[in-house]
């Protein structure tokens, strides 16, 4: 079989089908599980967050937050929303008649749960990713800006002087990496179990 | 169009300046790989490749021709097919399938064996909720590390035909696949995969997670052996996701770090193998030229997408939301965008990952502003040559290098000349044939799409957006690259054209370069005279880059005008 025959060519194939499959898609994903596993649990499994014991979520899916006693996550185009199961973007063009009424829904219900705590408030003041759907569906984090249009809500529905909901929103900013790479954001559900835990 | 902020430019200024200062340092050493230096860790683990040679029965000192070693690389890409397909199809009934998913639609199974084989990653499925963890790791993750492997080794071969004379040997297939995968991918994505997972993407065999969420819901939140793909899906340029919304999602893309990081694995090799290729054929200079060209036409794509990105779509001008950028917003079209990203990260991976026939994605290419837009397309209709597949990006250019220098040789009347090899009719038409071919598929495939009812079944968006969608969609499978404007969907039609795109996109264009290999290879090398074109000079980059634009550009630019430009000129909605 030495030499390069048509015959040869197929054996060798065959044998790096079998081997390949063993080495590159079973050996080494199951080390890379081992070693996860071992070095940093909390990361290799989703990074959920507990809480009494109890999964509460986890730090990397934003989950639905209704309520106005919470800060609210970005708008999400996955079914149901913020599926962790099952991500996807909203693929509608820049020109998209759909997408300029979802954003006109979505304006008008951020105008309207924070205009009563933000007396004169227009679009202008919403930051675009209130009004815009993130990429994943799942994003779980918001900008800044939108945290502290969300503060006065949360603090006069939770009782809480302005003052501290929006020192935890200053802690809760997550930084960019080396304070150089990436975007700042406030994850929203780490800032929620704040909330809850300060009230 | 308006300039990102400063924290964003200089994000993609220290992106290309640490890509260029590690282009030198893995192409020294994937040269030595390839020339069969003991480099550390083939003297650690010589035994097992000795071992994999004798169960083969070859070696290095068994050389092919490029006949040979096409046939070598036709054969292994066949055999993989088969039982990837049949693996997707029945695993409904195989273990590691925590979720129980069942077995993948018989259309889909077809594209995304030839999606994964060809180094395309094409996706008509979304991950977390079609494919097992057995079809990910098994099945989708060896043809990363593999179809990476086939393209650099053709490449190696290749550029063996410009760096030896007379002779007809290219060395030897199986050899080079190994070292491709044991000294270069494995590695490389043992440590990323290390890093990824301590930075939150999941490396586990658990199905997934269920959370009680604060408001008394329940939250299923998928995961699974993810780190260890996205490792190799970056660097071997596939770009298949484990999720939906591939590294736009947490779980495959976490923190600004992890972009980075990332970001930097997408380029890696393809840039260290333009300097590979230059130290392969002893004239390091004629790397530095072609990475001149790559890098130009990359910071042109950023310098456009980026501005026009933070700009803002018509749409969300119109609604009056604040779209400035400052220290507490992102500002700009965060239309299916990732607030840890923005904007400038946002354009730089469209950017890249266009360049590189990579096709993963951190944002939503659809939902692009429409000069945002044209910049992934355009890059990817450059034929995947700006970088490019890893291996096949510099094997595709290397055939405008050779149409570049018969255009130069014309101009000042004398045979053209690349490296001291002689290029005659049998090289122009071979390169003719690698680099025409796909562009004539691309527009062909479209205009069946867009002119018969099942075709037109698959576009989303009405309007100009929906054409750019089709044309994207057998642009991006053709070029192998896999990008997506994502709202193109799955019917029998588009997944069957699909596939047929891919398996001839991929494999025209590889004989051709291994024939132009075998070709050149057999040539004396002549030594430079007073008259010999200078190929590593700024004149030849200046037209290099001319021909990398014109040519393309000559056959994508009515369709260009039929989507993007269309789109870009108005307001109206559709």
């Amino acid at each position: 079989m030495s030499g390069s025959t048509a015959r040869g060519d197929l054996v060798r194939s065959v044998l790096v089908v079998v081997l390949g499959t063993i080495v590159l898609g079973l050996a080494y994903p199951a080390l890379m599980v081992g070693i996860s596993q071992l070095a940093f649990s909390n990361q290799a499994n989703g990074s959920l967050i507990t809480d009494h014991g109890r999964t509460v979520g986890s730090k990397l899916a934003a989950q639905a937050f209704t309520s106005p006693a919470y800060f609210h996550p970005r708008p999400s185009a996955t079914d149901p929303a913020y599926n962790a199961n099952g991500t996807t973007f909203a693929n509608l063009g820049p020109n998209s008649r759909q997408l300029a009424s979802n954003i006109s829904a979505n304006l008008a219900a951020v105008l309207k749960l924070e205009g009563p705590y933000n007396p004169g408030l227009t679009a202008a003041q919403v930051p675009v990713d209130a009004v815009t759907t993130s990429a994943s569906g799942i994003d779980p984090d918001i900008s800044k800006a939108y945290a502290d249009l969300q503060a006065r809500r949360v603090a006069a529905v939770r009782h809480l002087p302005l003052a501290t909901v929006q020192k935890l929103i200053d802690e809760h900013v997550d930084g960019r990496f080396l304070d150089f790479f990436g975007e700042p954001g406030v994850n929203v559900l780490e800032l929620n179990l704040a909330l809850d835990q300060e009230h | 169009m308006t300039l990102p902020p400063f924290q964003g430019i200089a994000q993609i200024a220290v992106y290309v300046i640490v890509l260029l200062a590690l282009t030198p340092l893995l192409g020294s050493y994937m040269t030595r790989v390839y020339e069969g230096d003991r480099v550390l860790l083939a003297r650690w683990f010589g035994f097992a490749e000795r071992a994999f040679y004798r169960l083969l029965r070859t070696s290095p000192e068994d050389e092919q021709n490029w006949r040979e070693y096409a046939r070598s690389v036709l054969w292994l890409s066949i055999l993989f097919l088969i039982p990837l397909y049949v693996l997707l199809r029945v695993q409904g009934h195989l273990p590691l399938n925590p979720d129980g998913l069942k077995g993948v639609a018989q259309g889909v199974s077809v594209n995304t064996a030839a999606s994964f084989v060809t180094n395309t990653n094409w996706q008509y499925y979304g991950g977390e909720y079609t494919m097992s963890y057995l079809s990910q790791m098994a099945g989708l993750a060896v043809q990363n590390f593999v179809s990476a492997a086939v393209g650099m080794a053709v490449l190696v071969a290749m550029i063996r035909g410009f760096a030896r004379r007379e002779t007809e040997h290219l060395g030897n297939f199986w050899v080079d696949l190994y070292r491709s995968i044991v000294y270069i991918l494995l590695p490389l994505s043992l440590i990323a995969a290390i890093i990824l997972a301590s930075q939150g993407v999941p490396e586990t065999f658990s199905g997934h997670a269920v959370a009680h969420t604060l408001q008394g819901g329940t939250q299923e939140i998928a995961r699974g052996p993810v780190a260890s793909q996205i490792a190799i899906k970056q660097l071997g340029t596939n770009g298949g996701g484990f999720y939906n919304s591939n590294s736009a999602v947490p779980f495959e893309n976490p923190n600004g770090f992890t972009n980075f990081l990332e970001m930097i694995y997408i380029l890696l090799i393809g840039s260290a193998e333009v300097y590979m290729f230059g130290k392969m054929v002893r004239a390091t200079r004629q790397g530095w030229a072609i990475l001149a060209v790559m890098y130009l036409l990359m910071i042109v794509g950023v310098a456009v997408a980026a501005p026009a990105e933070q700009h803002g779509s018509p749409v969300l001008h119109d609604s009056g939301v604040s779209l400035a950028a400052s220290s507490t917003s992102p500002g700009g079209n965060m239309t299916d965008k990732e607030v840890r990203f923005g904007i400038a990260n946002t354009a730089l991976w469209a950017t890249i990952t266009t360049d590189a026939s990579n096709g993963s994605v951190n944002g939503g290419h659809d939902a692009f502003t429409a000069l945002g837009g044209a910049v992934p397309l355009t890059n990817i209709f450059i034929g995947e040559v700006i970088f490019g597949g890893v291996g096949s990006g510099l094997y595709g250019m290397l055939m405008l290098v050779i149409l570049a220098v018969f255009v130069g040789g014309l101009m000042v009347g004398r045979t053209p000349e690349y490296l001291g090899k002689k290029i005659e009719a049998k090289e122009i038409k071979l390169a003719v044939i690698g680099s025409i071919f796909v562009p004539i598929v691309v527009l062909v495939l479209t205009a069946v799409a867009m002119s018969t009812h099942a075709g037109k079944e698959s576009i989303f968006n009405a309007g100009p957006h929906g054409f750019t969608e089709a044309f994207y969609a057998y642009t991006s499978q053709t070029n192998n690259n896999g990008s997506a404007f994502a709202g193109y969907g799955a019917t029998d039609f588009s997944t069957y054209l699909g596939a047929f795109a891919m398996l001839v996109g991929r494999f025209v264009p590889l004989i051709a370069a291994l024939a132009i290999g075998g070709s050149v290879a057999a040539k004396r090398i002549t030594p430079p005279s007073l008259g010999t074109m200078h190929t590593d000079g700024p004149t030849f980059v200046g037209l290099l880059t001319g021909l990398v634009i014109l040519l393309p550009a000559l056959t994508i630019l009515p369709a260009i005008v039929l989507g993007p430009v269309v789109e870009a000129l108005t307001t109206r909605l559709f």
